[in-house]
Protein backbone atom coordinates (compact mmCIF):
# COMPACT_ATOMS: atom_id res chain seq x y z
CA UNK A 1 0.00 0.00 0.00
CA UNK A 2 2.72 2.40 -0.61
CA UNK A 3 2.01 5.03 -2.46
CA UNK A 4 5.46 6.69 -4.42
CA UNK A 5 4.57 10.20 -5.49
CA UNK A 6 6.94 10.05 -8.57
CA UNK A 7 5.44 7.16 -10.03
CA UNK A 8 2.20 7.81 -11.59
CA UNK A 9 0.42 5.34 -13.22
CA UNK A 10 -3.06 7.24 -14.29
CA UNK A 11 -3.25 11.02 -14.30
CA UNK A 12 -6.83 12.32 -15.29
CA UNK A 13 -6.35 15.90 -16.55
CA UNK A 14 -9.93 18.12 -16.65
CA UNK A 15 -12.24 15.07 -17.85
CA UNK A 16 -15.64 15.56 -19.23
CA UNK A 17 -18.29 13.36 -20.15
CA UNK A 18 -21.58 13.65 -21.48
CA UNK A 19 -24.07 11.25 -22.74
CA UNK A 20 -26.35 12.76 -25.03
CA UNK A 21 -27.03 16.19 -23.24
CA UNK A 22 -26.56 14.48 -19.89
CA UNK A 23 -23.25 15.84 -18.35
CA UNK A 24 -22.10 13.16 -15.90
CA UNK A 25 -18.51 14.38 -15.59
CA UNK A 26 -17.78 17.64 -15.05
CA UNK A 27 -13.91 18.49 -14.96
CA UNK A 28 -12.62 15.26 -13.24
CA UNK A 29 -8.67 15.86 -12.46
CA UNK A 30 -6.81 13.46 -10.31
CA UNK A 31 -4.23 11.03 -10.29
CA UNK A 32 -3.28 7.80 -9.18
CA UNK A 33 -0.19 6.07 -8.03
CA UNK A 34 1.49 3.15 -8.35
CA UNK A 35 0.42 0.76 -5.57
CA UNK A 36 -1.95 2.93 -4.48
CA UNK A 37 -5.57 1.90 -3.37
CA UNK A 38 -8.30 4.28 -4.73
CA UNK A 39 -11.35 3.97 -3.00
CA UNK A 40 -14.54 5.93 -5.08
CA UNK A 41 -17.67 6.85 -2.57
CA UNK A 42 -20.62 8.77 -3.91
CA UNK A 43 -24.00 8.44 -4.41
CA UNK A 44 -25.82 6.99 -7.55
CA UNK A 45 -25.72 9.16 -10.92
CA UNK A 46 -22.46 11.20 -9.48
CA UNK A 47 -20.82 9.71 -12.18
CA UNK A 48 -17.99 7.30 -10.31
CA UNK A 49 -18.65 4.12 -12.50
CA UNK A 50 -18.59 6.50 -15.38
CA UNK A 51 -15.35 7.92 -14.43
CA UNK A 52 -13.87 4.17 -13.79
CA UNK A 53 -14.57 2.84 -17.80
CA UNK A 54 -13.17 5.83 -18.44
CA UNK A 55 -10.08 5.22 -17.27
CA UNK A 56 -10.13 1.94 -19.97
CA UNK A 57 -11.99 3.51 -22.67
CA UNK A 58 -15.23 1.48 -22.20
CA UNK A 59 -16.37 5.24 -22.21
CA UNK A 60 -15.06 7.96 -24.86
CA UNK A 61 -14.49 10.51 -22.78
CA UNK A 62 -15.91 14.05 -24.05
CA UNK A 63 -13.34 16.15 -23.50
CA UNK A 64 -10.20 16.49 -21.22
CA UNK A 65 -7.21 14.37 -21.12
CA UNK A 66 -6.15 10.55 -19.74
CA UNK A 67 -2.56 8.80 -19.00
CA UNK A 68 -2.48 5.50 -18.74
CA UNK A 69 1.15 4.82 -17.54
CA UNK A 70 2.07 7.57 -19.99
CA UNK A 71 -0.09 6.47 -22.77
CA UNK A 72 -3.08 9.19 -23.60
CA UNK A 73 -5.79 7.11 -23.96
CA UNK A 74 -7.44 10.02 -25.17
CA UNK A 75 -6.25 9.68 -28.37
CA UNK A 76 -8.00 8.00 -30.80
CA UNK A 77 -4.67 6.60 -32.78
CA UNK A 78 -3.77 4.62 -29.73
CA UNK A 79 -4.32 0.96 -29.55
CA UNK A 80 -6.54 0.67 -26.78
CA UNK A 81 -6.17 -3.15 -26.66
CA UNK A 82 -2.66 -3.23 -25.97
CA UNK A 83 -3.53 -0.70 -22.82
CA UNK A 84 -6.20 -2.70 -21.55
CA UNK A 85 -3.91 -5.75 -21.14
CA UNK A 86 -2.43 -3.80 -18.38
CA UNK A 87 -5.17 -3.06 -17.01
CA UNK A 88 -7.88 -5.65 -15.36
CA UNK A 89 -11.70 -4.66 -14.92
CA UNK A 90 -13.65 -6.19 -12.51
CA UNK A 91 -17.69 -6.05 -13.04
CA UNK A 92 -20.52 -5.92 -10.82
CA UNK A 93 -22.78 -8.77 -12.67
CA UNK A 94 -19.21 -10.57 -12.93
CA UNK A 95 -19.54 -11.15 -16.85
CA UNK A 96 -17.57 -14.44 -16.66
CA UNK A 97 -17.52 -15.99 -20.09
CA UNK A 98 -21.00 -18.46 -19.91
CA UNK A 99 -19.51 -20.56 -22.70
CA UNK A 100 -16.92 -22.05 -21.62
CA UNK A 101 -15.47 -23.77 -17.51
CA UNK A 102 -13.50 -21.59 -15.31
CA UNK A 103 -10.94 -22.86 -16.20
CA UNK A 104 -11.18 -21.39 -19.68
CA UNK A 105 -12.09 -18.00 -18.97
CA UNK A 106 -9.41 -17.49 -17.26
CA UNK A 107 -7.39 -19.16 -19.90
CA UNK A 108 -8.79 -17.52 -23.16
CA UNK A 109 -7.06 -13.73 -23.07
CA UNK A 110 -3.45 -14.83 -22.37
CA UNK A 111 -3.45 -17.53 -25.41
CA UNK A 112 -5.01 -15.32 -27.80
CA UNK A 113 -3.35 -12.61 -26.93
CA UNK A 114 -0.24 -14.63 -27.39
CA UNK A 115 0.80 -13.68 -24.08
CA UNK A 116 2.06 -17.51 -23.36
CA UNK A 117 1.86 -21.14 -24.31
CA UNK A 118 -1.49 -22.90 -23.43
CA UNK A 119 0.75 -25.08 -20.81
CA UNK A 120 1.90 -21.84 -19.46
CA UNK A 121 -1.70 -20.56 -19.10
CA UNK A 122 -3.14 -23.06 -17.56
CA UNK A 123 -0.26 -23.17 -14.68
CA UNK A 124 -0.73 -19.31 -14.48
CA UNK A 125 -4.84 -19.67 -14.18
CA UNK A 126 -5.02 -22.78 -11.62
CA UNK A 127 -1.91 -20.64 -9.74
CA UNK A 128 -4.57 -17.22 -9.86
CA UNK A 129 -7.34 -19.95 -8.90
CA UNK A 130 -5.50 -20.93 -5.52
CA UNK A 131 -5.22 -17.44 -4.93
CA UNK A 132 -8.41 -16.75 -4.91
CA UNK A 133 -9.43 -19.88 -2.88
CA UNK A 134 -11.01 -22.22 -5.61
CA UNK A 135 -8.78 -24.35 -7.53
CA UNK A 136 -11.07 -27.15 -6.94
CA UNK A 137 -13.50 -25.32 -9.61
CA UNK A 138 -11.36 -25.32 -12.35
CA UNK A 139 -13.54 -27.31 -15.09
CA UNK A 140 -16.95 -25.76 -13.15
CA UNK A 141 -19.27 -23.43 -15.64
CA UNK A 142 -20.09 -20.30 -14.51
CA UNK A 143 -23.61 -21.15 -14.27
CA UNK A 144 -22.86 -23.79 -11.01
CA UNK A 145 -21.29 -21.30 -9.15
CA UNK A 146 -22.19 -19.12 -6.12
CA UNK A 147 -22.14 -15.44 -6.99
CA UNK A 148 -18.94 -14.81 -4.79
CA UNK A 149 -17.44 -17.52 -6.27
CA UNK A 150 -18.24 -16.08 -9.88
CA UNK A 151 -16.35 -12.64 -8.42
CA UNK A 152 -13.45 -14.72 -7.23
CA UNK A 153 -13.32 -16.15 -10.62
CA UNK A 154 -13.48 -12.71 -12.25
CA UNK A 155 -10.74 -11.44 -9.91
CA UNK A 156 -8.26 -14.40 -11.06
CA UNK A 157 -9.49 -13.80 -14.60
CA UNK A 158 -8.16 -10.16 -14.43
CA UNK A 159 -4.98 -11.39 -12.94
CA UNK A 160 -4.02 -13.74 -15.51
CA UNK A 161 -3.53 -10.97 -17.49
CA UNK A 162 -0.42 -10.01 -14.89
CA UNK A 163 -2.08 -6.55 -15.18
CA UNK A 164 -0.51 -3.61 -13.62
CA UNK A 165 -3.36 -1.82 -12.11
CA UNK A 166 -6.82 -3.09 -11.46
CA UNK A 167 -10.10 -1.36 -11.24
CA UNK A 168 -13.30 -2.70 -9.52
CA UNK A 169 -16.71 -1.47 -10.51
CA UNK A 170 -19.06 -1.77 -7.35
CA UNK A 171 -17.51 -5.35 -7.15
CA UNK A 172 -19.76 -6.46 -4.18
CA UNK A 173 -22.79 -4.56 -4.69
CA UNK A 174 -24.48 -7.73 -6.56
CA UNK A 175 -23.56 -10.13 -3.91
CA UNK A 176 -25.82 -11.38 -0.70
CA UNK A 177 -24.17 -10.39 2.45
CA UNK A 178 -22.91 -13.81 3.36
CA UNK A 179 -20.65 -13.83 0.12
CA UNK A 180 -19.06 -9.95 0.09
CA UNK A 181 -16.49 -11.20 2.73
CA UNK A 182 -14.67 -13.89 0.63
CA UNK A 183 -14.96 -11.26 -1.80
CA UNK A 184 -13.33 -8.20 0.08
CA UNK A 185 -10.81 -11.04 1.28
CA UNK A 186 -8.96 -11.11 -2.05
CA UNK A 187 -9.48 -8.01 -2.61
CA UNK A 188 -7.76 -6.72 1.01
CA UNK A 189 -4.90 -9.43 -0.05
CA UNK A 190 -4.18 -7.64 -3.81
CA UNK A 191 -4.03 -4.32 -2.05
CA UNK A 192 -1.15 -5.98 0.54
CA UNK A 193 0.41 -7.54 -2.48
CA UNK A 194 1.09 -3.53 -3.72
CA UNK A 195 -1.85 -3.92 -6.60
CA UNK A 196 -2.55 -0.45 -8.07
CA UNK A 197 -6.29 -0.71 -7.31
CA UNK A 198 -9.41 1.87 -8.13
CA UNK A 199 -12.67 0.66 -6.44
CA UNK A 200 -16.17 2.04 -6.90
CA UNK A 201 -17.35 0.41 -3.93
CA UNK A 202 -20.64 1.44 -1.38
CA UNK A 203 -18.20 -0.39 1.70
CA UNK A 204 -17.08 2.10 3.48
CA UNK A 205 -15.61 0.04 6.02
CA UNK A 206 -13.79 -1.99 3.32
CA UNK A 207 -12.72 1.89 2.22
CA UNK A 208 -11.48 2.51 5.78
CA UNK A 209 -9.49 -0.18 6.19
CA UNK A 210 -7.52 -0.97 2.93
CA UNK A 211 -7.98 2.23 0.83
CA UNK A 212 -4.68 4.45 0.74
CA UNK A 213 -7.04 7.39 -0.34
CA UNK A 214 -10.83 8.01 -0.82
CA UNK A 215 -12.11 10.32 -3.51
CA UNK A 216 -16.04 11.66 -2.82
CA UNK A 217 -17.70 12.51 -5.93
CA UNK A 218 -21.40 13.78 -6.40
CA UNK A 219 -22.60 15.43 -9.65
CA UNK A 220 -20.22 14.62 -11.75
CA UNK A 221 -17.30 16.45 -9.30
CA UNK A 222 -14.94 15.51 -7.00
CA UNK A 223 -16.30 17.02 -3.75
CA UNK A 224 -13.46 15.74 -1.70
CA UNK A 225 -10.59 14.02 -1.81
CA UNK A 226 -8.01 12.75 0.73
CA UNK A 227 -7.21 9.95 3.45
CA UNK A 228 -9.95 7.46 4.56
CA UNK A 229 -9.35 9.64 8.26
CA UNK A 230 -9.86 12.80 6.22
CA UNK A 231 -12.71 11.65 3.41
CA UNK A 232 -14.61 9.50 5.84
CA UNK A 233 -14.15 10.17 9.83
CA UNK A 234 -13.98 14.07 9.20
CA UNK A 235 -15.81 14.81 6.39
CA UNK A 236 -15.00 18.70 5.41
CA UNK A 237 -17.64 19.22 2.77
CA UNK A 238 -21.54 19.24 3.34
CA UNK A 239 -22.40 16.95 0.83
CA UNK A 240 -19.56 14.07 1.91
CA UNK A 241 -21.10 14.49 5.47
CA UNK A 242 -24.48 14.26 5.26
CA UNK A 243 -23.66 10.75 2.56
CA UNK A 244 -21.20 9.67 5.29
CA UNK A 245 -24.61 10.46 7.65
CA UNK A 246 -26.56 8.52 5.25
CA UNK A 247 -24.57 5.15 5.19
CA UNK A 248 -22.61 4.71 8.28
CA UNK B 1 -56.03 -42.94 -54.36
CA UNK B 2 -54.14 -45.99 -54.55
CA UNK B 3 -54.41 -45.84 -58.63
CA UNK B 4 -52.67 -42.48 -58.43
CA UNK B 5 -49.80 -43.37 -56.50
CA UNK B 6 -48.99 -46.43 -57.89
CA UNK B 7 -48.93 -44.59 -61.59
CA UNK B 8 -47.19 -41.57 -60.35
CA UNK B 9 -45.63 -42.14 -57.07
CA UNK B 10 -41.87 -42.26 -58.46
CA UNK B 11 -42.51 -38.81 -60.38
CA UNK B 12 -43.85 -36.84 -57.19
CA UNK B 13 -41.36 -38.38 -55.02
CA UNK B 14 -38.51 -37.10 -57.47
CA UNK B 15 -40.22 -34.24 -57.49
CA UNK B 16 -40.03 -34.12 -53.61
CA UNK B 17 -36.19 -34.57 -54.09
CA UNK B 18 -36.02 -31.46 -56.64
CA UNK B 19 -37.76 -29.20 -54.02
CA UNK B 20 -35.55 -30.72 -51.16
CA UNK B 21 -32.26 -29.56 -53.34
CA UNK B 22 -33.90 -26.09 -54.43
CA UNK B 23 -34.82 -25.98 -50.22
CA UNK B 24 -31.32 -27.12 -49.50
CA UNK B 25 -29.27 -24.36 -52.39
CA UNK B 26 -31.06 -21.67 -51.18
CA UNK B 27 -30.31 -22.06 -47.96
CA UNK B 28 -26.98 -22.81 -47.89
CA UNK B 29 -26.89 -19.39 -49.77
CA UNK B 30 -28.97 -17.91 -47.21
CA UNK B 31 -26.68 -18.88 -44.05
CA UNK B 32 -23.75 -16.97 -45.84
CA UNK B 33 -26.12 -14.20 -46.73
CA UNK B 34 -27.98 -13.68 -43.14
CA UNK B 35 -24.45 -14.24 -41.63
CA UNK B 36 -22.91 -11.11 -44.12
CA UNK B 37 -26.25 -8.82 -43.65
CA UNK B 38 -26.65 -9.98 -39.57
CA UNK B 39 -22.94 -8.84 -38.65
CA UNK B 40 -23.31 -5.73 -40.95
CA UNK B 41 -26.72 -4.90 -38.90
CA UNK B 42 -24.48 -4.83 -35.73
CA UNK B 43 -21.38 -3.91 -35.93
CA UNK B 44 -20.52 -0.38 -34.99
CA UNK B 45 -20.48 1.39 -38.67
CA UNK B 46 -23.07 3.74 -39.28
CA UNK B 47 -22.66 2.47 -43.39
CA UNK B 48 -23.19 -0.80 -42.77
CA UNK B 49 -26.34 -0.34 -40.50
CA UNK B 50 -27.89 1.35 -43.06
CA UNK B 51 -26.68 -1.00 -46.26
CA UNK B 52 -28.19 -4.12 -43.88
CA UNK B 53 -31.39 -2.34 -43.13
CA UNK B 54 -31.97 -1.21 -46.18
CA UNK B 55 -31.57 -5.37 -47.95
CA UNK B 56 -33.99 -6.32 -44.97
CA UNK B 57 -36.48 -3.82 -46.00
CA UNK B 58 -36.74 -4.62 -49.40
CA UNK B 59 -37.11 -7.81 -49.06
CA UNK B 60 -39.70 -7.95 -46.54
CA UNK B 61 -41.73 -5.74 -48.40
CA UNK B 62 -41.49 -7.82 -51.59
CA UNK B 63 -43.90 -10.73 -51.86
CA UNK B 64 -41.72 -13.56 -52.58
CA UNK B 65 -43.54 -14.14 -55.33
CA UNK B 66 -43.11 -10.94 -56.92
CA UNK B 67 -39.18 -11.44 -56.32
CA UNK B 68 -38.99 -14.82 -57.99
CA UNK B 69 -40.43 -13.14 -61.37
CA UNK B 70 -38.36 -10.28 -61.14
CA UNK B 71 -35.17 -11.93 -60.66
CA UNK B 72 -36.15 -15.10 -63.72
CA UNK B 73 -38.09 -12.47 -65.74
CA UNK B 74 -37.12 -9.24 -64.66
CA UNK B 75 -33.02 -9.12 -64.30
CA UNK B 76 -32.56 -10.96 -67.78
CA UNK B 77 -34.45 -8.16 -69.02
CA UNK B 78 -32.63 -4.97 -67.51
CA UNK B 79 -29.38 -6.75 -68.24
CA UNK B 80 -29.94 -8.16 -71.95
CA UNK B 81 -33.17 -4.90 -73.49
CA UNK B 82 -32.58 -2.05 -71.14
CA UNK B 83 -29.13 -2.41 -70.39
CA UNK B 84 -27.78 -3.90 -73.09
CA UNK B 85 -25.09 -5.17 -71.96
CA UNK B 86 -26.41 -8.84 -71.03
CA UNK B 87 -26.01 -10.36 -74.37
CA UNK B 88 -28.43 -13.42 -74.13
CA UNK B 89 -28.26 -13.53 -70.39
CA UNK B 90 -30.53 -16.11 -68.82
CA UNK B 91 -31.11 -17.66 -65.74
CA UNK B 92 -32.31 -21.68 -65.15
CA UNK B 93 -35.62 -21.79 -62.74
CA UNK B 94 -33.04 -23.85 -60.69
CA UNK B 95 -31.05 -20.64 -60.64
CA UNK B 96 -33.31 -17.96 -60.52
CA UNK B 97 -34.79 -20.20 -57.94
CA UNK B 98 -32.06 -20.34 -55.56
CA UNK B 99 -31.47 -16.83 -55.59
CA UNK B 100 -34.36 -16.03 -54.93
CA UNK B 101 -34.52 -18.79 -51.97
CA UNK B 102 -31.50 -17.31 -51.08
CA UNK B 103 -32.52 -13.57 -50.82
CA UNK B 104 -36.07 -14.56 -49.57
CA UNK B 105 -34.49 -16.64 -46.18
CA UNK B 106 -31.28 -14.68 -46.26
CA UNK B 107 -33.40 -11.57 -45.04
CA UNK B 108 -35.02 -13.24 -42.67
CA UNK B 109 -32.00 -14.80 -41.78
CA UNK B 110 -29.91 -11.65 -41.13
CA UNK B 111 -32.89 -10.75 -38.74
CA UNK B 112 -32.51 -13.89 -36.50
CA UNK B 113 -28.49 -13.41 -36.53
CA UNK B 114 -28.78 -9.61 -35.51
CA UNK B 115 -31.33 -10.25 -32.49
CA UNK B 116 -29.07 -13.24 -31.86
CA UNK B 117 -26.33 -11.91 -30.97
CA UNK B 118 -28.03 -8.64 -29.39
CA UNK B 119 -30.06 -10.98 -26.76
CA UNK B 120 -26.17 -11.58 -25.62
CA UNK B 121 -25.70 -9.59 -22.65
CA UNK B 122 -23.09 -6.77 -23.00
CA UNK B 123 -21.08 -7.30 -20.25
CA UNK B 124 -19.65 -10.22 -22.49
CA UNK B 125 -18.28 -8.06 -24.99
CA UNK B 126 -17.15 -5.48 -21.57
CA UNK B 127 -15.73 -8.40 -20.18
CA UNK B 128 -14.07 -9.33 -23.29
CA UNK B 129 -12.32 -5.90 -24.58
CA UNK B 130 -11.05 -4.98 -20.70
CA UNK B 131 -9.13 -7.56 -21.32
CA UNK B 132 -7.71 -6.19 -24.29
CA UNK B 133 -9.23 -9.06 -26.51
CA UNK B 134 -9.81 -7.00 -29.56
CA UNK B 135 -13.66 -7.03 -30.86
CA UNK B 136 -13.72 -9.66 -33.90
CA UNK B 137 -12.04 -12.30 -31.38
CA UNK B 138 -14.42 -11.65 -28.66
CA UNK B 139 -17.52 -11.76 -31.24
CA UNK B 140 -15.65 -15.27 -32.57
CA UNK B 141 -14.93 -17.13 -28.57
CA UNK B 142 -17.10 -15.77 -26.75
CA UNK B 143 -20.65 -13.83 -28.48
CA UNK B 144 -21.32 -15.86 -31.36
CA UNK B 145 -21.42 -19.04 -29.47
CA UNK B 146 -24.07 -17.74 -26.96
CA UNK B 147 -25.70 -16.46 -29.69
CA UNK B 148 -25.94 -19.25 -31.52
CA UNK B 149 -27.98 -20.70 -29.21
CA UNK B 150 -30.46 -18.64 -29.08
CA UNK B 151 -30.92 -18.65 -32.92
CA UNK B 152 -31.04 -22.63 -33.05
CA UNK B 153 -35.08 -22.24 -32.90
CA UNK B 154 -35.49 -19.56 -35.02
CA UNK B 155 -32.77 -20.82 -37.56
CA UNK B 156 -34.75 -24.01 -37.97
CA UNK B 157 -38.39 -22.53 -38.25
CA UNK B 158 -36.79 -20.66 -40.96
CA UNK B 159 -35.24 -23.74 -42.38
CA UNK B 160 -39.05 -24.92 -42.63
CA UNK B 161 -40.23 -22.30 -43.68
CA UNK B 162 -38.12 -21.96 -46.89
CA UNK B 163 -38.88 -25.99 -47.82
CA UNK B 164 -42.78 -24.57 -48.11
CA UNK B 165 -41.62 -21.42 -50.08
CA UNK B 166 -40.67 -23.99 -52.65
CA UNK B 167 -43.66 -24.07 -53.79
CA UNK B 168 -44.04 -20.03 -54.87
CA UNK B 169 -41.22 -21.01 -57.64
CA UNK B 170 -43.71 -23.07 -58.98
CA UNK B 171 -44.60 -20.26 -61.36
CA UNK B 172 -41.33 -19.35 -62.67
CA UNK B 173 -41.35 -23.21 -64.16
CA UNK B 174 -39.27 -24.83 -61.53
CA UNK B 175 -39.98 -28.73 -61.48
CA UNK B 176 -40.92 -28.98 -57.99
CA UNK B 177 -43.51 -30.61 -56.17
CA UNK B 178 -46.55 -28.28 -56.72
CA UNK B 179 -45.54 -28.40 -60.44
CA UNK B 180 -45.53 -32.13 -60.93
CA UNK B 181 -48.79 -32.05 -58.69
CA UNK B 182 -50.39 -30.08 -61.02
CA UNK B 183 -49.50 -32.42 -63.90
CA UNK B 184 -51.06 -35.17 -62.36
CA UNK B 185 -53.91 -33.21 -61.74
CA UNK B 186 -54.17 -32.53 -65.64
CA UNK B 187 -53.60 -36.29 -66.49
CA UNK B 188 -56.04 -37.64 -63.73
CA UNK B 189 -58.92 -35.15 -62.99
CA UNK B 190 -58.52 -36.66 -59.54
CA UNK B 191 -58.21 -32.99 -57.94
CA UNK B 192 -58.66 -34.15 -54.38
CA UNK B 193 -56.54 -37.38 -54.27
CA UNK B 194 -53.51 -35.54 -56.01
CA UNK B 195 -53.78 -32.58 -53.73
CA UNK B 196 -54.15 -34.63 -50.74
CA UNK B 197 -51.64 -37.00 -51.66
CA UNK B 198 -49.23 -34.14 -52.20
CA UNK B 199 -50.76 -32.10 -49.20
CA UNK B 200 -49.45 -35.26 -46.95
CA UNK B 201 -45.97 -35.85 -48.62
CA UNK B 202 -45.10 -31.77 -47.56
CA UNK B 203 -46.51 -32.40 -44.07
CA UNK B 204 -44.20 -35.48 -43.77
CA UNK B 205 -41.40 -34.17 -44.65
CA UNK B 206 -42.26 -30.79 -42.49
CA UNK B 207 -42.58 -33.43 -39.59
CA UNK B 208 -39.41 -35.21 -40.18
CA UNK B 209 -37.52 -31.97 -40.47
CA UNK B 210 -39.25 -30.39 -37.25
CA UNK B 211 -38.49 -33.74 -35.40
CA UNK B 212 -34.52 -33.68 -36.44
CA UNK B 213 -35.12 -29.91 -35.10
CA UNK B 214 -36.53 -31.09 -32.01
CA UNK B 215 -33.43 -33.30 -31.21
CA UNK B 216 -30.47 -30.71 -32.82
CA UNK B 217 -32.15 -28.13 -30.11
CA UNK B 218 -32.36 -30.77 -27.31
CA UNK B 219 -28.63 -31.39 -28.23
CA UNK B 220 -27.47 -28.06 -27.86
CA UNK B 221 -29.48 -27.07 -24.22
CA UNK B 222 -27.45 -30.36 -22.89
CA UNK B 223 -25.91 -28.95 -19.25
CA UNK B 224 -27.46 -25.43 -19.61
CA UNK B 225 -30.09 -24.65 -17.48
CA UNK B 226 -33.42 -22.65 -19.27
Amino acid sequence: MISNDKNVKIKVENLRKCFGDLEVLRDISTEIHEGEVVVILGPSGSGKSTFLRCLNRLEDVTAGKIHVDGVDITDKKVDMNKVRENIGMVFQHFNLFNNMDVLHNLMLAPVELKKCSKAEAKERAMEMLQRVDLAEKAEAYPSQLSGGQKQRVAIARALCMKPDIMLFDEPTSALDPEMVGEVLAVMKQLAADGMTMVIVTHEIGFAREVADRVIFMDGGYIVEEGTPQEVIVHPKEARTISFIQKVL
Amino acid sequence: MAKIISAYGKLLILAMGRTLLLAFLGLVFACILGMIFGLMSVVKNKVCNIIAQIFVFIIRGVPMIVLAFFVYFGLPYLLNNTLKIGNGFTLTALQAGTICLALNCGAYMAEIIRAGIQSVDIGQMEAGRSLGLPYWTTMRKIIMPQAIRTMIPSIINQFIITVKDTSILSVIGFPELVNAAKNVQAKTFMSFQTWAIVGIMYLVVITILSYIAKIVERRMNRGVKR
